[in-house]
C-alpha cells in the first residue's frame, strides 16, 4: 500500500473546517490548545518531551507546569505520552482483539485512531464532532466530553504478542498480518508466576490503549470513541477502570496510597530523570527491531487484594508486610517517607525489601498503576485491588525476574492474587501530524 | 422486540399514515358531483377526467366499464396506500373520497384485482408543497413495501398452522412451528412496529410488559410450550388472537409510511434488536430459537440495504463496499450454525466466546449501517 499518500490524506482530515469549528467551541478556547514547552517550564525533561515537534506544532509557548490539570500534555513527541509524563488521577485501560484478517483494514484503523487520539488529547472532538453531522447520521463524536477540558488526557498504544503471532486452532502460531519477523524478542509470553490465578478473559490482547486523565469521563470518552472507530476491525477484549494513582513520576508531589492504605510508589523513576529513563525505560537503538527504539515494554497486571482479611490484620503485621510505617510511610530504618530505607531492618519477606533496586542489582521499573474497585463480588467482598502498570526497557530483565522473586517470597502474597496479565510493546512517540500509530512497524 | 416498546416506537420514523388518510371511502353514489374526478376503469385502461386538482377533500367517481371486477388505489410515492376500494364489479359506479395533501401520487386500476395495476400519475396542488423525491428512491421504497407485504402474506399461513397445532394440543408440532412463524415478522419488524398497537400484542417479552398489560402473543405461547410444557384453554385462545393480530398487520402494511431514511434506520434497528436482545439470548429465552430470529433480522436489513444501494453507493462508495463485506461476513458466520434440517443451533448451546463473536460481527455491521440513512437523504 501507498503509505506516503495515505499519511498525506490523514493530514488533510479533519480539515480546516473542523479545526475552525473546534476553535469556535465555547470552552475550547485556542489558549487551551496552545501548549507549552517543557523547556519553558524550566523542567529539564530532555528527550522525553522537549521534542522538536512539540514546540514546532504549537504557536505559543507558556511557562506552565504539566502537572497543572488545565494544561494539555502534548500528543506529539519522541516518546509516547502517558509513560514518563506526570501520572493523572484516572485510568481507563482497554485491551483489544484484532478481528479483521486484513492488514489494510488494521492499518486504516490505526490511522483513524491516531487522528482521533491527537484530537481528543488536545481537547477537541473526534471527526466532525458532536453536532457536525447530518440530522440523519449519528454524530462522529459521542459527545460526553463536550465542554470538558482535555484534563491532561494521554493515550498510549501498545502491541501485544498475539498481534505478531497468534496460536491457531492447531496450536501452531499464525502470522496474521505478516508481522512475525518484526516481533521484538523482548515481547515474550510472560512466564507463569507462583500464585497466578489468571482469568483469560482479563488477560492478553493484540492491542492496548492506556487512557489516563484527571477526569474519568474524559478517559472513558476516549476509550469509547476509539472502540467505536475500531468496530469491524478490533473489539475490546477486556478493560479496566482505575482511580487513585498508586505511583507518581513527579517526586515533588505527595506519594499516593494504595487500597491497603500504604504508600507503595515512593521510589519510582521520575519523569524528569532522563538518565534513569534511558537506563530503565526507553528501548535504546539497536536493542531489538528499529521500530521499537525509543519505545517501552508495558506489563499490566490486575492484582486483586483480599481487602477484608487485610483490614483485620494487626498494624504491626501490615507494616512488616510492606517494610514501612503505615501513617508516615517511612521505610524501616528511617523517620520520613523519603528517608533511605535500611533494608536489613526490614523482615526478609517484606515487600519493599524484596522489590528494592538494591535487592535486585539496581533493577528498576517505571510504575504507573492505579487502584480499582469493580464493586463487590457475589459474596459481598470488595472486588478491589491494584491495576499494576509498569514500563521498562526489557521485560525479560525487569518485570520477569522481579516478579519471580516477589511471587515466591513476598509477604504480601497472603493478601493479593494476580488475576489478569498482559504484555505490550509500546512504540516510540508520534513526532508530527500525519504520522500514525504503528507506522514504523507496518511501514 | 425491545423491552421498552414506547422508546423504540418513538425512534422509528415510520409513522402510520393517519395524517394523510382520514379513511373515509363512502358508498354514497355522488359520481356526478361536479368536483369529483371521473375515473373510467376498463379491462385495459384507467382514464381520469383530470390529473391535477387541489389538495383537501378529493373524490374519485369510479365507473367500472370493463368485464372484470376491479380495484382502485391512490398511491403516494413508495406505493403507500392513501385510499383504496376493492371489488368494484363490472358496470358498477362507486365514489371514493379521501383527504389528500399536496404532492405527486398515482391512481391505479387493477382489473381482475391482481398485479400492480394500470397507473396514472396525478398531481395534487396546494400549500405544503410536495416533498422532494428521487424516483430511484421511490422505487426502493415501493420495492421494500412489496417485500414487507410478501413477508406478511407468507407469515399468516404459517402462524395459522402454528395456531392449529396449539388448538389440537400438538405440543411438539407447535414447538417446531414457533420459529418459522416468526421469520417474516422478524425480517420486517420496523414496519410492524410502526403501527404501534400490533407489536405489543404479538411480540412482547414478559419483562417488557407494562403495568396492567395482559401478556399475549408469541412469547407468552413460547413460555407455555417450553417452560410449562403444556397447552391449556388459555393458550388456544391466545393462538387465535395471534392469528387475528397478524392478519391486522397483513392488512395494514400497505399504509405504513416508509421513507428511504426510515428504511435505512429500520435496517440498523434490526441489528440493534440483535445486539440488545438476541446476542444475549433474551429474545427467545424459553425456546432458544434466537438464531432463527437473528438470521431473519439480517435478511430483512440486507433487503432494505440492497434496495437503497444504487443511490447509497453513488453518494458513498466506501460505505457500500464496507456494508457488502460486513453483510457477507455475518451471513458466513450465521451459516455455520445452520443445521441439516434448516433450523439453527439452539442458543443455549452457543458459548460465551461465540456470543462475543456474534456481538463483534453485529457491531461491525451496525456501525457502518448507521451511516446509510445519511447516504440516502433526498436533497
Amino acid at each position: 500500500m501507498d503509505s506516503e499518500r495515505d499519511s498525506q490524506q490523514a493530514e488533510q482530515q479533519p480539515g480546516p473546517q473542523a479545526k475552525e469549528q473546534a476553535e469556535q467551541q465555547p470552552g475550547r478556547a485556542p489558549s487551551r490548545r496552545s501548549v507549552i514547552g517543557w523547556a519553558g517550564a524550566g523542567v529539564a525533561l530532555g528527550a522525553a518531551v522537549t521534542g522538536s515537534v512539540a514546540a514546532a506544532v504549537r504557536s505559543e509557548s507558556k511557562a506552565v507546569q504539566l502537572t497543572d490539570s488545565t494544561v494539555d500534555i502534548p500528543f506529539y513527541g519522541d516518546h509516547q505520552a502517558g509513560i514518563a509524563t506526570p501520572v493523572q488521577d484516572r485510568l481507563h485501560f482497554a485491551a483489544f482483539d484484532v478481528t479483521t484478517t486484513s492488514r489494510d483494514a488494521l492499518v486504516r484503523m490505526l490511522k483513524e485512531w491516531t487522528k482521533a487520539a491527537a484530537a481528543m488529547t488536545g481537547g477537541r472532538e473526534v471527526g466532525t464532532g458532536t453536532a457536525g453531522a447530518l440530522p440523519e447520521a449519528p454524530p462522529d463524536d459521542t459527545g460526553e466530553a463536550l465542554g470538558l477540558p482535555a484534563s491532561r488526557l494521554t493515550l498510549t498504544i501498545g502491541f501485544g504478542p498475539t498481534l505478531f503471532e497468534k496460536p491457531g486452532p492447531d496450536g501452531q502460531p499464525v502470522d496474521r498480518f505478516g508481522l512475525a519477523a518484526r516481533r521484538p524478542e523482548a515481547l515474550v509470553e510472560l512466564p507463569r508466576f507462583a500464585g497466578d490465578s489468571l482469568d483469560p478473559a482479563r488477560s492478553g490482547g493484540d492491542l492496548c490503549i492506556q487512557a489516563c486523565a484527571d477526569d474519568p469521563q474524559v478517559a472513558v470518552h476516549a476509550i469509547r470513541n476509539l472502540a467505536r472507530i475500531a468496530m469491524g476491525t478490533a473489539s475490546i477484549r477486556w478493560s479496566q477502570l482505575g482511580f487513585g494513582k498508586t505511583s507518581s513520576t513527579t517526586p515533588e508531589a505527595q506519594t499516593p496510597r494504595n487500597m491497603m492504605g500504604f504508600k507503595d510508589g515512593t521510589h519510582n523513576i521520575a519523569g524528569t530523570d532522563t538518565a534513569a529513563l534511558d537506563r530503565h525505560v526507553w528501548v535504546a537503538p539497536g536493542e531489538g527491531p528499529e521500530w521499537m527504539t525509543g519505545g517501552s515494554y508495558l506489563v499490566a497486571r490486575r492484582i486483586r487484594m483480599h481487602i477484608e482479611t487485610w483490614d483485620r490484620s494487626p498494624l504491626k503485621d501490615q507494616e512488616d508486610t510492606f517494610g514501612r510505617t503505615k501513617a508516615e510511610g517511612a521505610p524501616y530504618g528511617g523517620q520520613k517517607e523519603r528517608d533511605t530505607p535500611d533494608l536489613a531492618a526490614m523482615p526478609a519477606k517484606s515487600h519493599v525489601r524484596l522489590a528494592h533496586p538494591d535487592s535486585n542489582d539496581g533493577l528498576m521499573i517505571l510504575r504507573r498503576g492505579f487502584s480499582f474497585t469493580d464493586g463487590t463480588d457475589g459474596l459481598g467482598r470488595l472486588d478491589a485491588g491494584l491495576f499494576f502498570l509498569a514500563y521498562q526497557r526489557d521485560t525479560r530483565k525487569a518485570f520477569v525476574p522481579l516478579q519471580q522473586r516477589l511471587a515466591s517470597h513476598d509477604a504480601l502474597n497472603e493478601y493479593i492474587q494476580h488475576v489478569g496479565s498482559a504484555h505490550f510493546a509500546c512504540p516510540p512517540g508520534i513526532r508530527k501530524p500525519g504520522e500514525w500509530w504503528g507506522q514504523a512497524l507496518f511501514g | 422486540m425491545p423491552a421498552r416498546r414506547s422508546t423504540a416506537a418513538a425512534l422509528l420514523t415510520l409513522a402510520v399514515a393517519t395524517a394523510v388518510l382520514t379513511g373515509c371511502t363512502e358508498k354514497k353514489n355522488d359520481a356526478d358531483s361536479a368536483d369529483a374526478v371521473q375515473v373510467n376503469a376498463s379491462d385495459s385502461a384507467c382514464e381520469l377526467s383530470k390529473t391535477s386538482f387541489p389538495s383537501g377533500h378529493v373524490q374519485l367517481a369510479v365507473h367500472n366499464k370493463g368485464s372484470k371486477s376491479t380495484e382502485v388505489y391512490v398511491y403516494a410515492p413508495g406505493d403507500r396506500i392513501v385510499t383504496e376500494r376493492e371489488n368494484i364489479g363490472p358496470g358498477t359506479k362507486v365514489t371514493i373520497s379521501a383527504e389528500i395533501k399536496a404532492g405527486s401520487y398515482e391512481v391505479a386500476c387493477k382489473p381482475g384485482m391482481v398485479g400492480d395495476g394500470i397507473r396514472q400519475k396525478i398531481t395534487v396542488t396546494g400549500d405544503g408543497a410536495a416533498v422532494k423525491s428521487d424516483p430511484r428512491l421511490d422505487a426502493a421504497v415501493a420495492g421494500y413495501r412489496k417485500y414487507a407485504q410478501e413477508q406478511a402474506d407468507q407469515t399468516v399461513p404459517v402462524v395459522e398452522q402454528f395456531a392449529a397445532a396449539i388448538k389440537a394440543g400438538e405440543l411438539d408440532k407447535a414447538k417446531s412451528l414457533f420459529a418459522p412463524s416468526r421469520v417474516g415478522w422478524e425480517r420486517t419488524e420496523p414496519v410492524a412496529e410502526s403501527f404501534g398497537d400490533i407489536d405489543p400484542k404479538t411480540d412482547t417479552r414478559e419483562d417488557g410488559l407494562e403495568q396492567g398489560q395482559e401478556w399475549t402473543g408469541w412469547h407468552r405461547l413460547e413460555k407455555s410450550l417450553w417452560a410449562d410444557n403444556r397447552i391449556g384453554d388459555d393458550e388456544k385462545k391466545l393462538a387465535d388472537q395471534l392469528v387475528a393480530d397478524l392478519k391486522d398487520w397483513q392488512k395494514r402494511v400497505g399504509t405504513a409510511e416508509i421513507t428511504p431514511t426510515s428504511m435505512a434506520n429500520g435496517a440498523k434497528e434490526l441489528l440493534d434488536e440483535v445486539a440488545k436482545n438476541k446476542v444475549t439470548g433474551e429474545e427467545d429465552r424459553y425456546s432458544h430459537t434466537d438464531l432463527s430470529d437473528f438470521v431473519a433480522n439480517v435478511e430483512g436489513a440486507r433487503k432494505a440495504y440492497e434496495l437503497l444501494k444504487p443511490v447509497a453507493a453513488e453518494k458513498d462508495t466506501d460505505l457500500a463496499k464496507t456494508l457488502d463485506g460486513e453483510f457477507a461476513a455475518i451471513e458466513a458466520l450465521l451459516a455455520k450454525y445452520k443445521q441439516a434440517d434448516g433450523t439453527y443451533t439452539s442458543y443455549d448451546k452457543v458459548g460465551q466466546p461465540e456470543q462475543k463473536a456474534f456481538s463483534d460481527a453485529v457491531n461491525a455491521l451496525a456501525e457502518p449501517l448507521s451511516k446509510l440513512a445519511a447516504a440516502v437523504v433526498v436533497k
